[in-house]
């Protein structure tokens, strides 16, 4: 069987991975930001905007 | 020109040139930096968008992070392609090349032990969905179901209504606990062949556009030699199952393995 046929990755697989996953290094910038939970910034700050792109059906349009 | 050092992964030492296009995050190609044995992939960054101050805010602007996780992805990928890469975190990022070798040696010993766990291995992506939508008909053969295109005169229809409603959030119940008890099953028997297994958090349907309620969605840490036979495995778990879907990606770099596996005891200093 062909197994390995890569597609364009989703994003949201992407950022199941890239803000949480890998090994966390203090960098000389990075030294505070690693302590930060950047998942929950970073979907926080994801579902508002595309909250803000795709309007719920039933919020009222005004 | 001044910059700021983007650290993409650590690697031992590969023979393979990367893809001459290759660019990274902010468009500049990466670049290998040696020390003690252990190679950095870095490349050049702006101060104005790497500072810890820009960095916060950038992180929460959807279109950025998808930029520069799509280019440390591409990054990651290559490397993926040559050798065993170890991801950093995103947005690892330091002054100039003399912070990334004092990083390096600090954290030798973590990565070489890190490295030899991940060294030929992979990670693939699983993920089961409970159906909204119970299949067409499900209900339909209920006793008093109401016959449809044939409303009885004087009928209320908004009892009617209700009653479908209850009946289809019942169905959608039905799925999503055979969903659960499918998800359960897989995952036990995928995480006894992988040599590692992380569950992640559901994904978000608003995010995903996925259809479906996500149930299990899961990291596996696979030889590369035995990758085949774990897509096959998913492939023969996945069938004919009503109302349940499942969805595999990889092969992914480790990233989801880059800590201490969750059978180690953390080692005291």
């Amino acid at each position: 069987m062909t197994v390995v046929e890569r597609r364009e990755v989703a994003l949201v697989d992407l950022l199941d991975r890239l803000p949480a996953g890998g090994v966390v290094v203090t960098g000389d910038i990075t030294l505070r930001i690693a302590d930060v939970d950047l998942v929950r910034i970073d979907l926080n700050a994801l579902i508002s905007s595309v909250n803000e792109q795709v309007p719920s059906p039933r919020d009222d349009p005004t | 020109m001044t910059g700021l050092r983007y650290v993409y992964a650590v690697c031992r030492p590969f023979r393979s040139a990367l893809q001459a296009q290759l660019t990274g995050v902010a468009g500049t190609p990466p670049k290998q930096l040696t020390h003690h044995g252990l190679v950095a992939v870095v490349s050049t960054v702006p101060e104005g968008d790497f500072t810890e101050e820009a960095l916060r805010a950038r992180l929460e602007d959807l279109d950025w992070l998808t930029v520069t996780a799509r280019a440390h992805q591409q990054v990651i990928d290559a490397l993926t392609a040559v050798t065993t890469p170890l991801p950093l975190r995103l947005a690892t990022v330091f002054r100039d090349d003399s912070g990334v070798r004092s990083m390096m040696e600090a954290r030798e010993d973590d990565f070489r032990r890190v490295l030899d766990r991940l060294e030929g291995r992979v990670e693939w992506g699983v993920k089961v969905y409970a159906d909204k939508e119970p299949a067409a008909g499900a209900d339909a053969a209920g006793p008093g179901a109401a016959e449809p295109g044939r409303p009885e005169p004087g009928a209320v229809p908004g009892r009617d209504h209700l009653r479908m409603r209850r009946s289809q959030t019942r169905a959608r119940e039905d799925v999503r606990q055979r969903a659960t008890a499918f998800a359960d099953a897989l995952h036990a028997r995928l995480s006894a062949f992988a040599e590692d297994a992380r569950t992640h958090a559901p994904q978000n349907p608003a995010l995903s556009g996925a259809t479906g309620q996500n149930v299990l969605n899961s990291a596996y840490l696979v030889p590369r030699t035995e990758s085949e036979e774990f897509v096959e495995l998913v492939d023969r778990e996945k069938d004919d199952v009503p109302g349940i879907r499942v969805e595999l990606t990889g092969p992914w770099a480790a990233y989801s393995f880059t800590g201490e596996s969750a059978g180690e005891p953390e080692v005291g200093p």
